[in-house]
């Protein structure tokens, strides 16, 4: 089983690459049980959304350009 | 005649929106001040090529990502990666205090619950706050995510730019992610139920 502080890291990495299917199944058990960890990764998804839609940017329909 | 002009004055209307990006991701005003003073002569020069394919915000966004880019990699590196390991070390040691030595969250410890975070990205109250931390961040660790959330660079581009390892691009935006997340929580939605 993995622990949080592995489970927070992956969480952060499945942004940035494909997680291995190990890791994906193992973090998908750690967040089966443990609820801090699935906080985490709302949270961390949430930051994604929030710097996607980042005020000063042209709005994410705006962005139809080639 | 008259669209020239307007776009002009569009461009100029622009310009604080240009600069509180540029300043995010340079964590430099003078900086940032330079190019975006770079980036308003290159549109106003090339504004004819603009012809409304995109809307100007988003072409002016395509020019201004290329000069910060740019700006990045040619000022004698601006991201400094030995500073990178400093801050690298600082943040170890904080993280170490949220778990147990079994590597699980310490009571107290655990991310808190938000509410409903997404209505608060309609508040100019709640984007204060955002920038506040973002700018909280370490300076070389918050340029490296700002490459990343805010210029939408991959992490193989990131790390060819500044030159080092991916795994260790992985490492540094984690740091970045897990301080923002921290700092939101502390200043924003406050330490709810654990
Ligand atoms: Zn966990």
């Amino acid at each position: 089983m993995l622990t949080c502080k592995e489970a927070t890291r992956l969480t952060s990495e499945a942004q940035d690459r494909d997680l291995a299917m190990m890791e994906t199944l193992g973090l998908e058990l750690h967040l089966m049980i443990c609820s801090g960890c699935r906080r985490y990764r709302e949270q961390m998804d949430f930051l994604h959304q929030a710097c996607q839609h980042h005020p000063v940017r042209p709005a994410p329909d705006e962005k139809k350009s080639p | 005649m008259n669209s020239m002009n307007s776009d002009e004055t569009g461009l100029t209307a622009l310009r604080p929106d240009i600069l509180r990006f540029a300043r995010l991701q340079l964590r430099d005003d003078a900086l940032a001040e330079d190019v975006v003073q770079d980036t308003m002569i290159a549109a106003m020069s090339g504004i004819d090529n603009f012809a409304g394919r995109a809307t100007l915000k988003t072409w002016v966004f395509s020019i201004l990502k290329n000069k910060l880019v740019d700006a990045l990699r040619t000022r004698d590196r601006s991201v400094n990666v030995s500073a990178l390991g400093d801050e690298e070390a600082d943040f170890d040691s904080m993280f170490d205090t949220l778990f147990k030595a079994n590597g699980h969250w310490l009571p107290g410890h655990q991310p808190a619950v938000w509410g409903d975070p997404e209505e608060d990205l309609s508040r100019q109250q709640f984007w204060q706050v955002f920038d506040a931390c973002l700018n909280y961040l370490p300076t070389n660790t918050g340029r490296v995510f700002a490459m990343r959330e805010l210029l939408d660079l991959e992490v193989d581009e990131i790390c060819r730019e500044l030159d080092i390892a991916s795994s260790n691009c992985y490492v540094i935006l984690h740091r970045a992610r897990h301080q923002l997340r921290a700092c939101l929580e502390k200043t924003w939605f406050g330490e709810g139920e654990k």
